[in-house]
């Protein structure tokens, strides 16, 4: 772990509360769809926790976040509160959106998450309106926008980019490189070497970086939220992680290499950084093992809440579609 | 178009559709610090939109307010989302109905839904101006009438004025109205005149507007096809029948009551749009009216569309594509004689 970086020790124990947090919702998301006491889509996000947490410590609730179907670690980076979260996958009244929106749609203005999206692509045009939005206020605000790679070819990356550059916006266009796109490689659907070059063609800066090693993340995006608080215009990240589970929870994951996989569970970032702020100094065993303790107390208490809450009634299916309830 | 034009334009109470849609941006702008304009080629600069609709406008209330857009569909609608869940209200242009082919899953899949996924929690209050219409020679792809398709997606609302009047107070309401609006303009009759709007006056939303009274059969169209209406009920006048012709205004949703109440004093119903006639609006207004008057009618409800073709580029094609008001006047003729067998 590189201890060059000015990040004092409470922005780093903060960081790493948030990747135990965001590894143990994983771990417990897959432990009660396979008891069967949830039934949903997931879309596992195990190995990519460092990215969303040291992004997050640099945003703050007002700044939005548009985000995607495999996202529920950026949301709760960001602070999406754990008994909304349960809830809402649970399709429960109490969710954060009445259990219409569901896992795949997420959204809690309070806390600047504005958009979840289902379709690949979709994060970027969007996050460039909620930029555009910050700029005509001159709130000070950013918005960013996460995706995957393999949303780095649909036609929607290159528009929202190229908007964005000519507009100045303030936004962050933070691509999550886990090395597939739903089933298939990087290397078999991607023309570019790395992502962050595309930047070139869209004159904004492109910046690579180890999306495993959360201090390298930090201040890559705190360089470009600032840039972009600044004035100084969008910056596209290409923070490379790796993805230890199937597209899907509960498809095979044939497609993987097993030996890729193999090295890249074996070099999990969040027992790796752990381990990096005890030896540093910051943190004790005893220390991180109240923070773990404390998630995994917060997790029983939110998936029990879920669980409970009511499902929504009938007279919900039709509210909520204008705004004044049902046209016509 | 400066404030002094538009000003004498509505004094002298006829204007242009083209002047009223231009008006009634310009008053929105002027009354609602968080209504903007984008759209390509929008800005005074690059000639103040292909036709000159938004003219004067980015010269009035500036290029931030008024600004013209890269040639990017998904990203002109991406960020007029965006910016009306962050409280803004965006109005958007995709220059021909056709291009909204590039930005549906911007429109259809988040525009439209994100209130509803969000239980309720985020609103779009945004505005998409599109123009279209067969007519002008363009072949193919840049004049089909869409409205069916947003008019089947929940959460949208379609809206497509035929005067003056109602171009202004329709898209003063839309801007207004808290859901994203499709506003179609129709390109061959922005040098329509009518009597001016009242600065500052709002049509309604769903309400329909009873252009012409009548007894014998009801005739339901909107934008271009009211007008061909108009026309096909002075026809059908010298042929003593009396059609009470209904302007739509909005399509979803669409006034049920006004049409409703002319159905049952007609006992005739003709749907008229230039979108082609399979599963077109007209069908879902005339299952609607069969369901409602089974029994009661006089004849079956009939539709007029466009052929199921795309729309051609040959003027003797192009003619026939279009309903004629002639068209229309047999097909009422037909379903009045019908009704006295």
């Amino acid at each position: 772990m590189n201890d060059n970086y000015a990040v004092d020790g409470e922005t780093r124990v903060e960081i790493y509360r948030r990747m135990a947090l965001l590894k143990a919702n994983d771990e417990r998301s897959r432990k009660v769809i396979k008891t069967g006491r949830l039934m949903m889509p997931y879309y596992s996000y195990r190995g990519q926790e460092c990215i969303p947490a040291a992004l997050a410590v640099n945003l703050t609730d007002r700044d939005y976040l548009c985000t995607i179907y495999r996202g529920i670690h950026d949301m709760l980076a960001k602070g999406l509160p754990l008994k909304e979260l349960w809830a809402e996958i649970a399709g429960r009244i109490d969710g954060s959106c009445k259990g219409k929106g569901g896992p795949m749609h997420l959204t809690s203005p309070d806390k600047g998450i504005m958009v979840t999206t289902g379709i690949v692509g979709s994060s970027m045009p969007i996050a460039n309106g909620l930029a555009l939005a910050a700029q005509l206020s001159g709130d000070g605000r950013v918005a960013v926008a996460t995706f995957g790679d393999g949303a780095s070819n649909i036609g929607a990356f290159h528009e929202a980019l190229n908007m964005a550059s000519v507009w100045k916006l303030p936004a962050i266009f933070l691509c999550q490189n886990n090395q597939y796109g739903e089933h298939t490689t990087y290397e078999k659907a991607t023309s570019a070497l790395r992502i962050a070059d595309r930047a070139i063609a869209y004159n904004m800066p492109g910046v690579r970086v180890d999306g495993n090693d959360p201090l390298a993340v930090h201040a890559v995006t705190l360089e470009a939220i600032e840039r972009a608080r600044n004035g100084g215009g969008p910056t596209l990240i290409e923070a490379m992680t790796f993805r230890f589970h199937g597209h899907i929870y509960g498809d095979d994951d044939a497609y993987m290499d097993p030996a890729r996989k193999k090295a890249a569970m074996e070099a999990d970032p969040v027992p790796i950084y752990r381990a990096s702020l005890i030896a540093g100094g910051f943190a004790t065993e005893e220390s991180l093992s109240r923070i773990e303790t404390e998630i995994e107390a917060a997790l029983d208490e939110a998936v029990e809440y879920a669980l409970a809450s009511p499902m929504p009634g009938e007279e919900e299916l039709t509210t909520d579609v204008y705004a004044e309830g049902a046209a016509a | 178009m400066n404030d002094a034009i538009v000003d004498t334009a509505i004094n002298t109470h006829r204007i242009t559709i083209l002047q009223a849609i231009n008006a009634a941006l310009a008053d929105a702008l002027a009354d609602d610090e968080r209504v903007f304009v984008l759209g390509e080629d929008v800005g005074d600069a690059e000639g103040g939109g292909i036709v000159g609709v938004t003219a004067g406008l980015s010269k009035r209330f500036g290029d931030d307010r008024v600004r013209s857009t890269p040639i990017s569909e998904q990203a002109i609608i991406g960020a007029s989302i965006g910016a009306a869940i962050a409280g803004w209200k965006p109005v958007a242009e995709i220059m021909l109905m056709n291009f909204v082919t590039v930005a549906m899953d911007m429109i259809v899949n988040h525009a439209a839904k994100l209130r509803y996924m969000s239980g309720g929690k985020t609103s779009v209050p945004m505005v998409i101006r599109t123009m279209t219409g067969a007519g002008a020679s363009t072949g193919g792809q840049h004049a089909d009438y869409l409205e069916g398709w947003f008019a089947h997606t929940a959460g949208l609302k379609v809206v497509a004025p035929s005067t003056p009047e109602d171009a202004y107070g329709l898209l003063r309401s839309a801007i207004d109205d808290p859901d994203p609006v499709i506003f179609i303009e129709n390109l061959i009759s922005y040098g329509n005149k009518g009597p001016a709007p009242v600065s500052g006056h709002r049509v309604p939303l769903g309400k329909a507007r009873v252009a012409v009274e009548g007894k014998d059969i009801t005739i339901i169209a909107y934008s271009a096809m009211a007008d061909r209406a108009l026309q096909a009920a002075k026809i059908l006048s010298q042929a003593g029948i009396s059609a009470e012709i209904i302007d739509l205004r909005t399509i979803s949703p669409w006034d049920q009551e006004t049409v409703f109440a002319s159905v049952a004093k007609t006992g005739r119903a003709l749907v008229v749009h230039e979108a082609v006639k399979p599963f077109g609006p007209g069908a879902e207004v005339a299952a609607t009216l069969s369901s409602e008057f089974f029994g009661r009618l006089k004849a079956p409800v009939e539709r007029i569309g466009a052929p199921f073709t795309p729309v051609p580029f040959a003027k003797s094609l192009e003619d026939a594509f279009i309903p004629s008001p002639a068209r229309i006047a047999n097909a009422a003729q037909k379903l009045v004689e019908q009704g006295k067998l």
